[in-house]
């Protein structure tokens, strides 16, 4: 493993400020559990990491007048074992409990599955389904924008150098809400997706009618993607069986699956197909 | 430039200086020469490395040894008491044949011991979800799922219930 120094501020602005000083050369480390593997594999040789695991205040998972904020630097673990998320926000168990193992979830960040922007980063597909924005601080200051527009290609996002992802913003949803993600997998644990599907319906008072939806697809572009003509069959239409068909049928006609070690094109299109009216009909169920 | 830390390393204080690049797994087989905690994979995959940090499970072998400072950590070392006495769960591999090569199992009964740490009384599928992370390639997980039923079975009954926290 090539030799680096290691750095431990203790405030957001030094960290920034440590980080644009070393230059390129320089890092951030979250949890590591990326980061450290690359250094191994010498795929990265940075001389110095910038850690953010001693930034007092990035892991606050809070939820006030129906709006949830997790902290970037939350572990997937303490998401998974929040009462308020596991009530409130169940989609995001669904993603979490099965990313990694249990020694992974205890330090793996979840601003680092975000910013490392692998395609089949599973913490990424129900954030962008909730509507989650991001808030963004760096040596220019501060910004938000929704968490789908940060993504520019595979392991590319639109941060900047010295920018640091400070957390999560997931709206109020309206009443009557439900979503649910499923990772599509051969094996039940230490694995990454075929496939991820995440569905959110917002239901009219008659518990039939959709009024809002969105579908979030993992692994099925170089980004995490939303399958805008599905969501567009769903919204304004009593949920019927071929509705929902067509909602799948839709969404699996315009994702950009590709074939890959894990998968053939082909058969994740048939699984979008069949997975959307399958996370549709959970989340309706769990908007009751 | 090497660092100082300090932290408790099965219940004992031990401050040294430690080189930026170390990982845990490196600071402990190599520097502290305690190889009860294996290297496996190196990459977080088989959980060869687990130790506690703060009574919870991480892969030594990815956490770096600079992030120790002021945390507690347990190995497989520090279950046993001073007399020599064994932690029910070693007890309890032993006993139920769940050690063959024994490469897995300092890692497989410290995932175990953060789970009844926790949650004394898991079900199956609790301990399956909390042991994924543990690869085994020869004794088979059946054994080994039922040492850590038969150690549930030991603290619990005999009021040995453990604090959550690590020691």
């Amino acid at each position: 493993m090539s030799k680096f120094e290691y750095l431990m501020p203790s405030t957001i602005d030094e960290a920034i400020s440590l980080l644009v000083s070393r230059g390129e050369r320089a890092k951030f480390i979250a949890g590591g559990t990326d980061v450290m593997v690359k250094i191994k594999e010498g795929k990265i040789t940075p001389h110095y990491l910038v850690s953010l695991r001693r930034v007092q205040g990035l892991d606050q998972i809070t939820y006030k007048d129906g709006e949830l904020r997790i902290g970037a630097l939350a572990t997937h673990r303490m998401l998974e074992l929040s009462p308020v998320i596991r009530k409130e926000f169940p989609i995001l168990i669904d993603a979490v409990t099965n990313i990694g193992s249990v020694q992974i979830r205890n330090v793996a960040t979840i601003g680092g599955n975000i910013v490392n922007a692998v395609p089949s980063a599973d913490g990424a597909i129900p954030l962008i389904t909730l509507g989650a924005q991001v808030r963004i601080r760096g040596p220019k200051g501060e910004r938000s924008m929704a968490l789908e527009d940060l993504y520019i290609g595979p392991g590319q996002t639109l941060l900047e150098p010295g920018e640091i992802l400070l957390e999560f913003v997931i709206p109020k949803l309206p009443p009557r809400t439900g979503a649910a993600y499923v990772k599509h997998t051969r094996r039940e644990a230490m694995e990454l997706p075929l496939l991820g599907v995440a569905v959110l319906m917002s239901l009219a008072e008659d518990m039939t009618t959709c009024t809002a939806a969105r579908i979030g697809l993992g692994v099925l572009a170089p980004t995490p993607m939303r399958a805008r003509n599905g969501e567009a069959i769903l919204k304004g239409q009593k949920v019927t069986e071929e509705v929902l068909h067509k909602a799948g049928k839709a969404a699996a006609e315009e994702c950009k699956a590709r074939d890959s070690i894990r998968g053939e094109a082909w058969y994740r299109r048939e699984m979008v197909e069949v997975l959307v009216p399958r996370m549709a009909r959970l989340a309706m169920e769990r908007a009751r | 430039m090497k660092k100082e830390i300090s932290f408790v390393l099965n219940g004992n204080r031990m401050e040294m200086e430690v080189d930026p690049f170390w990982t845990l797994l490196e600071l402990l087989r190599e520097e502290l020469e305690m190889t009860g905690t294996k290297y496996g994979c190196g990459s977080g995959e088989c959980g060869a490395c687990t130790v506690l940090v703060n009574g919870k499970a991480v892969n030594a072998c990815l956490f770096p040894a600079v992030e120790i400072d002021g945390a507690s950590v347990t190995t497989i070392e520090g279950l046993a008491k001073g007399s020599g006495e064994l932690h029910p769960l070693q007890t309890a591999f032993i006993e139920q044949g769940a050690v063959q090569c024994g490469y897995c199992t300092p890692g497989m009964i410290m995932s175990a011991k953060a789970l009844l740490d926790e949650n004394p009384n898991p079900t199956e599928d609790e301990i399956r979800h909390a042991l994924a992370g543990n690869f085994c390639r020869c004794t088979g997980y059946v054994q080994i799922i039922d040492a850590v039923k038969a150690a549930s079975h030991a603290i619990t009954t005999k009021g040995e219930m453990r604090p959550r926290k690590a020691e």
